[in-house]
């Protein structure tokens, strides 16, 4: 919470999650009874080894898979009863996501690929604003190929928070960055998250990571193993691993 | 522009190779459609404005002799607008340096007046003036082969006269748009020409002054075409009518149109195959490709676009494809339909062609390609829309693999580790490999059937003219004769066999079928002329009944067993019951045959003969022609050499233009296919190949790995195709299968061997394409990038 003491409004709330799926030949038990509430404009770290789950509660939260039992309100709306179209319309008004591997379209400019989320957004930023949030007005016109690592993430994250999304999740955004571009990165992500209040969750492997955070979830073997709230967000700059 | 729009157009660009492909395929089709529907168009409306203008007659008659004013009781007839009399006549030709036989039909014209009915088109000159006896009209075809202009002399043995002739008018007739002389079985220009010349003289020469012996009329559009024919033929028997004919059966039309069905079946069949591989190529191409935008897929989901939206995109670009195809397709089959239909147009000597593409054929084009596109792409997009997008984003689980068969069977020692990966992954989608397999076999079938007339004529040949009919010359009779003719034949220097024939006119009936043809009465055994069974050995006529050929046997549908009945078209005209004994095997022209002197008795004309067959030494050939052209009794001579020559020129030409231009089109349906596999095997695999390149992989290795699997496929690809295309040619042969002709079902190795090897270039040339591009596998991406 950005403002600690207000109590914030809870934005998701999730009862009872469970998601079993095949992989193979294989049954993957990903999540084991997930309660979670997450609040407005609230900086949440999920924290967990690999294979923990917590990708697939992310993209349960977000609308892009649906759980095997549980329920989970997004204001007042309830996701799991949503169909196809419903998510495909939550996923596009409300949600913004950025991934470990930033999954820009290698075919459009910088500039493009964050235009293919504004086209469809209502209220949307241009892409040139959303660009130059993450600092990269500079950089617009270059492909996929012509860009950094770091610098691609930020362009998966200028595409994420173009709609202006009320919530935004980050599966593992620095998991493929060397320490000092993650940094940068993690800064930009909080100051969206500041500036826009945008309901932030933040998965990840790495211990460090939690101290800039509002509340860290510590999560494992397909559920919540325990939970606790930072008195003080540590800035990204602080941050080296 | 949007995104969307971009990354289309982008992506589209960056595949263009197989994009190009795909659309060459699909040109082919478009093509080829448009090619045989647009010449089909020109020809039949070419041929429907010709007869139309040139008032081509409903009815014809050939009688004896009947007095002219038996006219007005013709006319009287319910349904009759328009009778034409006509005297005509088999001539003899004797025409300045050409020392082969030629004949003629001389045909009466109105004095001084072109005819009332089937009008000469006069392309050249002029008609015979009245009173000038002189005066000739001779037909484009046999001017042509000769060279002929107005004011050419030639002459003619009229009646046993000769009689010098001068050419003063070259013209087309409706009657005779495909020339052929009566019993031939093809055209032959040279040697056979239409003439036409006054009635007056014409008549004086056959002793037919106030008479005629041919008769044309129109019908009414309301007549009763049944009814008119049962009159004509009660009215003309006395007079030695043969049957009024219809325009169906007269000869030049119903080769006209048996040729017009068989570009119809190939306008069907041919399209239907090459958009038929096209839409599976782009089904193939397409549900691959889809595969490897898995990623891309699943963001656009998480970002909201819809379904829809994603499905639409992935159209477009089908759309964009298909679109190329159709640019390509439409302008190459424009030309294409012009060039086959011009050939034609010289074939047949149409004076003019009505060339224009109808909007509804383009439209067919148009929406038979979108269809197969969309049929084609439906699969690949619908998988593209629903994968679910968490689904989607996680990598792919990791494929089932097992040790294949080969393996199981404990003989992985004969393997490395490469060929192992190469065996696992056909093993392990065998239903992509299969489709790969079908999708060349395909290509591997089509060259198959463009190839194969070539080598089934080259056959049809050798067995009519090797091994059927053997005599060097065969001689027609201006009317049935006693056998004395043949010791005079045999005295004749240089001739060594001499053989007799008796040709009948028969309309043969069986049930509600029947047909006009003739029966033939051959020596039994003959060395000459022999009817072969199915496995070509040669038949021994019995000493009764009828032997048909298996096509007149189908068209009577009657069994050896079954009787038909036999109307004699000429003579006592007797109506006959004949047991059938036997069906043999004929790949051209439709004939009855029968012990000479079985038909002989039958008939009740002791031993008469209509013609003879004659073995000759090569020496003394063009003597003895010259001596027949002399002799009053011998109505024609056909040369057997020279008829082979007429077929492979006349007919030959368009049935292998057109598997010329099939072969093309097989070709790039070939290298299509070929190359659009291994540009998505590379795709879809470039990342396990990069590993290997970082693991210590050789590029010369990693291609092995990838090319081996193409190879091995293209491999099982070839005998499978080998089944497909003797399929396809199955159907060909039975699709275009005609009185004119059949395609015999016959495929020379070289068929197999040409098939095989294109594919084996294509994919050589594909491997050689891709293996250029594992070159530029992008080895520090792989390091990057997960699993």
């Amino acid at each position: 919470m950005n403002h600690p003491g207000v109590p914030a409004a809870p934005v998701f709330q999730a009862r009872g999650i469970t998601k079993v799926y095949l992989m193979g030949e294989v049954r993957v038990e990903a999540l084991r009874g997930v309660d979670l509430i997450l609040y407005s404009g609230e900086l949440a770290v999920l924290l967990g080894a690999s294979g923990s789950g917590k990708s697939t509660l992310l993209n349960i939260l977000g609308g892009l898979d649906s759980p095997t039992a549980g329920q989970i309100i997004f204001d007042g709306l309830d996701l799991t009863r949503l169909d196809e179209r419903g998510l495909t319309a939550f996923r596009r008004q409300t949600v913004g996501f950025v991934f470990q591997f930033y999954n820009l379209i290698p075919s459009l400019t910088a500039r493009e690929n964050v235009a293919i989320v504004t086209e469809i957004a209502q209220d949307a930023m241009t892409p040139e604003a959303a660009l130059e949030l993450v600092g990269l007005s500079r950089r617009m016109d270059h492909f996929p190929a012509q860009l950094s690592g770091g610098e691609q993430q930020r362009v998966a994250i200028a595409r994420a928070v173009a709609k202006r999304p009320r919530v935004l999740l980050c599966d593992e955004p620095t998991g493929a960055l060397d320490s000092s571009t993650g940094v940068v990165v993690l800064e930009v992500l909080e100051r969206i998250n500041r500036d826009l209040g945008a309901a932030t969750v933040v998965i990840t492997h790495n211990a460090v990571i939690a101290d800039m955070a509002d509340r860290v979830i510590q999560f494992g073997d397909g559920r919540i193993l325990a939970e606790r709230t930072n008195p003080v967000r540590r800035s990204p700059r602080d941050l080296s691993w | 522009m949007n995104a969307l729009t971009r990354k289309l157009l982008r992506e589209a660009w960056r595949m263009r190779g197989q994009a190009v492909a795909i659309a060459v395929v699909i040109a082919g089709g478009v093509s080829t459609l448009l090619m045989a529907l647009s010449s089909l168009d020109a020809l039949t409306l070419t041929r429907n404005a010709f007869y139309r203008d040139y008032r081509f007659a409903d009815l014809f008659v050939t009688l004896e002799r009947a007095p002219e004013s038996l006219r007005e009781e013709i006319e009287a007839i319910p349904g009759v607008q328009q009778v034409e009399t006509r005297v005509v006549a088999g001539v003899n030709l004797d025409i300045p340096d050409f020392d082969d036989p030629a004949t003629g039909m001389l045909i009466s014209l109105p004095d001084g007046r072109n005819a009332a009915l089937n009008r000469l088109y006069i392309r050249e000159g002029r008609l015979p003036e009245p009173d000038r006896d002189r005066d000739l009209v001779v037909s484009q075809a046999f001017a042509d082969a000769h060279g002929f202009h107005p004011g050419d002399q030639l002459s003619a043995i009229i009646n046993g006269r000769r009689q010098a002739l001068e050419i003063v008018g070259i013209a087309l007739s409706p009657e005779h748009i495909y020339q052929i002389k009566p019993g031939d079985l093809f055209p032959d220009f040279a040697r056979h020409g239409v003439l036409w010349m006054n009635r007056t003289q014409l008549a004086n020469a056959y002793d037919m002054d106030g008479a005629f012996n041919s008769l044309t009329v129109s019908l009414r559009r309301e007549a009763r075409i049944g009814d008119v024919i049962e009159r004509l033929d009660l009215l003309l028997a006395p007079y030695g009518g043969l049957g009024a004919i219809p325009r169906e059966e007269q000869i030049s039309d119903r080769y006209l149109s048996s040729e017009l069905d068989q570009l119809g079946a190939m306008a069907r069949l041919f399209p239907a195959i090459f958009l038929g591989v096209a839409a599976f190529l782009l089904n193939v191409v397409f549900g691959r490709l889809i595969g490897t935008q898995r990623e891309q897929i699943a963001i656009l989901k998480a970002f909201g676009y819809t379904n829809r939206q994603i499905g639409l995109h992935y159209s477009l670009w089908v759309l964009l494809i298909v679109a190329l195809g159709l640019t390509i397709g439409l302008a190459a089959g424009t030309w294409l339909g012009r060039q086959m239909a011009e050939l034609y147009r010289g074939f047949f000597h149409f004076p003019y062609l009505d060339f224009c593409i109808r909007p509804a054929t383009i439209i067919i084009g148009i929406l038979v390609t979108l269809l197969a596109g969309i049929a084609g792409a439906l699969a690949a997009v619908r998988r593209a829309v629903l994968l679910p997008p968490a689904e989607a984003m996680r990598p792919e689980a990791p494929p089932v693999f097992r040790p294949t068969l080969v393996e199981r069977l404990g003989l992985q020692r004969c393997f490395n580790q490469r060929t192992r990966m190469i065996l696992r992954n056909i093993e392990r989608r065998p239903f992509k490999a299969m489709l790969s397999v079908i999708g060349i076999a395909m290509a591997c079938g089509i060259l198959m059937v463009g190839r194969f007339q070539e080598g089934a004529l080259d056959y049809l040949i050798q067995v009519q003219y090797g091994l059927a009919q053997r005599d060097d010359l065969a001689l027609t009779f201006v009317e049935p004769t006693s056998r004395r003719a043949m010791q005079e034949l045999a005295s004749l220097s240089g001739v060594y066999r001499v053989e007799p024939v008796r040709a009948v006119a028969v309309r043969l009936r069986h049930g509600p079928a029947s047909y006009l043809s003739t029966v033939q009465g051959i020596e039994s055994p003959s060395i000459l002329r022999r009817v072969l069974d199915d496995r070509l050995g040669p038949v021994e006529l019995p000493p009764a009944g009828l032997v048909l050929s298996d096509f007149l046997a189908g068209v009577l549908n009657v069994r050896p067993g079954g009787r038909v009945t036999l109307e004699v078209l000429e003579g006592r005209r007797d109506v006959l019951e004949v047991p059938v004994t036997g069906v043999v095997q004929e790949l051209i022209g439709v004939a009855a045959y029968m012990d000479l002197q079985a038909l002989n008795r039958l008939l009740k004309e002791g031993r008469a003969i209509s013609g003879a067959l004659l073995a000759v030494s090569p020496g003394n050939r063009e003597a003895i022609v010259a001596s027949m052209k002399e002799t009053p009794r011998v109505a024609g001579v056909t040369d057997r050499l020279t008829a082979v020559e007429s077929f492979t020129d006349s007919m030959g030409q368009i049935v292998l233009t057109f598997a010329f231009i099939s072969t093309l089109l097989a070709g790039s349906i070939a290298v299509g296919v070929v190359y659009s596999n291994a540009r998505i095997a590379l795709t879809e695999r470039s990342r396990e190949l990069a590993s290997l390149r970082v693991l210590g992989f050789s590029r010369g290795e990693i291609a092995y790995v990838l090319l081996g699997e193409l190879a091995l496929i293209t491999l099982a690809a070839i005998p499978v195709g080998f089944i497909i295309g003797t399929a396809l040619i199955v159907g060909i042969v039975h699709g275009v299968e005609s009185d004119l002709y059949r395609i015999p079902l016959v495929i020379v190795p070289s068929v197999y061997a040409f098939a095989a090897t294109v594919v084996v270039l294509a994919t050589l040339l594909s491997g050689l394409i891709v293996s250029r591009q594992l070159g530029r596998l992008d080895l520090l991406s792989v390091l990057k990038t997960r699993e």
